[in-house]
């Protein structure tokens, strides 16, 4: 009841015109970018950050949300059409969806894309909407050590999800761990792994990190390949109108993948990619057409899309209500929220609840706006997918530079961003996962506080640690998601389906 | 990405073995802090050296995994990556760092989108120069008055 009262509340902010506008600002900026190679939400929100500094925070983090959720969409139409997945998460709408758009059903693979991610979006919104308020209650009660543990399954989680080892997932995460030592350490004043230099006192910026590995690492990677890289957009031929016998394959796959999506990117462990690839094989078994699978299924575009947004949806659960951002997207808003000095957790529901609110109510209307935008819009999305290559990359370095500069005007900030593209180049070259390592960094510090807040209490006891009954259970879970790989292996003799890395 | 072509022949991954070798070094050098920090007196119970004590061995750890990793898979083919092109990306990074303080934001970053269009192979330079320094000069403006936000500024800047 409380719940529709503050929804309905938030939804009086998110109709706000000005709210409404960032929202649109955010939903045609993510879908651009979600359609765009090598650019991705999470990029485009770091790189936005400093811009939005002086801006008011409901309306920056509407335009976030609008972003994260137009750039799924976005990343539909450019697997379907140019079978290069603009997101990890959309890999394997690509495997069908491009077939249909060479069978010259484009059109009706973009729409089905389209309206399943609109239920899916809009079902999970309401179950993120009901949900938050539960875990708000249940997380007021935790403790440091509790915090404490989460983030340890968080950091497990993230790095066995992401990636195709588990020790390449841990190496990306400790790298991230690592950087975020970097700067004064707020409790004791010591000055950690800074050498001296007075720029790095202050720590590494996330913003910094991310555009570096996501934008400066890719065009080292993109433009290293060379012609290895060369891509073929399909023409959208034909009617974007699903026919009678479309609607009639789509409608479950939808609701399946969004059952399949939700509760996966909801849970402290995150990853869109995961209910995708369920998705996957389930309306594989599930068809009744099993040989259109592989040659252009509508189920196998229908399903992975919806549980795809469902999972971006159910990623923001573990944000806004514990503070555990569990993909480099929502690492990056939970910077957003920082840099106005909020902090998501249980608290902001109390504090700020129209703030959070009525975040949740525009993703309703980015969903509409999305699904209202998108089909008739198509085709200037398609144009977009023919900007030459070497002006657009060439665009993405002046505007990840920029995004840099305009945050802090140092060398050294610019300093930082060369090496840690290069080092983004180094792990993509060697198939280390970058998600990992943003969350290592903005995940780090926070859980070093909660850390020793717990021992605090206990007076340097580290078996407080292990006294409370949900961090004993959590730390369970953590070990499940290290070993579960290896359990899958011995169990089945297959290796364990794992999914991308990125957004 | 995770799809390159993976064949295995004799010996050990030699790259491998270099991010191992790196994330040794990078052990060392967070154990070396955490060891430097310890000594430093802490009033609270859990001093600024613990969580990077852990971090260290956990780096120490990843480093040994990853050797064992290398020896196990054996060398790997990966496709070979371009120098060239790679080399003109860098050198725009580069030079637009080395030219920013002298000749302002946009001709140091009309240069980056220079080099970059060159990496991707598409000249000439001093076309995508020009382009590229006048867009970066109606950003500058845009940022400078509408955002006041502070970029660099030059020669061409100050003219306004």
């Amino acid at each position: 009841m409380d719940t529709f009262a503050a929804l309905a509340q938030g939804l009086s902010v998110a109709l706000q015109p000005m709210n409404l506008l960032f929202a649109f600002v955010g939903v045609m900026l993510g879908t651009a970018v979600g359609v765009l190679p090598g650019i991705g939400p999470a990029l485009t929100v770091a790189l936005l950050l400093p811009i939005t500094f002086k801006l008011d925070p409901a309306g920056s983090l509407i335009m976030f949300a609008g972003i994260y959720y137009g750039g799924m969409y976005g990343g539909s139409t450019a697997s379907i059409l140019l079978n290069t997945p603009g997101e990890s998460s959309s890999i394997v709408t690509a495997l069908e969806g491009n077939k249909m758009a060479r069978a010259g059903r484009g059109g009706p693979a973009l729409a089905t894309a389209a309206i399943g991610s609109f239920v899916a979006g809009t079902i999970a919104t309401v179950g993120l909407a009901l949900i938050a308020p539960t875990v708000v209650d249940i997380a007021i009660s935790f403790g440091p050590e509790d915090y404490f543990a989460l983030m340890v399954l968080a950091f497990t989680t993230v790095s066995a999800a992401f990636g195709s080892s588990v020790t390449r997932g841990l190496t990306s995460l400790f790298i991230g761990l690592s950087l975020g030592l970097i700067g004064i350490d707020l409790q004791s004043g010591q000055a950690r792994l800074s050498f001296g230099i007075p720029d790095l006192l202050d720590g590494v910026e996330v913003t910094t990190l991310a555009v570096a590995l996501f934008a400066i690492g890719e065009t080292l990677s993109v433009v290293a390949a060379g012609a290895r890289a060369e891509e073929v957009i399909e023409p959208v031929k034909g009617s974007v109108f699903m026919n009678k016998e479309d609607w009639k394959r789509s409608w479950k796959p939808w609701l399946r993948g969004t059952f399949l999506g939700f509760p996966i990117g909801a849970m402290p462990a995150g990853g869109a990619e995961i209910p995708t690839f369920l998705s996957y094989a389930l309306e594989k078994r599930l068809c009744r057409k099993p040989d259109e699978f592989g040659n252009g299924a509508i189920e196998g575009v229908a399903g992975p899309e919806a549980a795809n947004n469902a999972a971006a949806a159910g990623v923001l659960v573990p944000l806004l209500t514990l503070g555990l951002p569990t993909s480099a997207t929502a690492a990056i808003m939970l910077a957003g929220f920082q840099q106005y000095g909020l902090n998501p957790g249980p608290l902001l529901f109390a504090s700020a609840p129209d703030l959070v609110w009525g975040l949740i109510a525009s993703l309703f209307i980015a969903n509409v706006m999305l699904l209202v935008l998108n089909l008739p819009l198509v085709g200037l999305w398609v144009r977009l997918l023919a900007i030459p290559r070497p002006w657009l990359y060439g665009g993405i370095l002046v505007f990840a530079t920029l995004g840099t500069l305009g945050a802090n005007p140092s060398l050294v900030e610019l300093g930082m961003l060369l090496i840690f593209g290069l080092l983004g180049y180094v792990l993509r070259r060697y198939d280390y996962p970058i998600a990992p390592v943003v969350v290592g960094l903005i995940l780090g510090p926070l859980s070093e506080q909660q850390l020793r807040r717990a021992l605090a209490i206990s007076v340097g006891d580290p078996l407080v640690l292990f006294q409370s009954p949900i961090a004993v259970t959590l730390y369970a879970l953590a070990a499940l998601a290290l070993l579960g790989p290896l359990l899958f292996y011995l169990l089945t003799g297959r290796k364990a389906p794992v999914g991308g890395d990125e957004d | 990405m995770s799809d390159t072509p993976i064949s295995s022949t004799k010996g050990p991954d030699k790259a491998r073995f270099v991010i191992a070798f790196g994330l040794a070094i990078l052990a060392f050098v967070v154990g070396w802090d955490a060891w430097r920090l310890s000594s430093v007196n802490s009033f609270s119970a859990v001093g600024p050296a613990a969580f990077p004590t852990i971090i260290a061995a956990g780096l120490a750890l990843l480093s040994i995994a990853t050797a064992i990793e290398a020896i196990g898979e054996g060398a790997q083919e990966r496709p070979r990556d371009e120098i060239g092109p790679m080399a003109w990306v860098l050198a725009g990074l580069i030079g637009q760092i080395v030219l920013l303080p002298f000749l302002g934001f946009s001709i140091a970053t009309g240069w980056l989108f220079a080099a970059t269009a060159k990496g991707f192979g598409r000249g000439p330079l001093w076309a995508h120069f020009l382009a590229g320094a006048v867009l970066c000069f109606v950003i500058y403006v845009i940022f400078a008055k509408g955002l006041q936000l502070a970029l660099p500024a030059g020669p061409l800047e100050r003219l306004i």
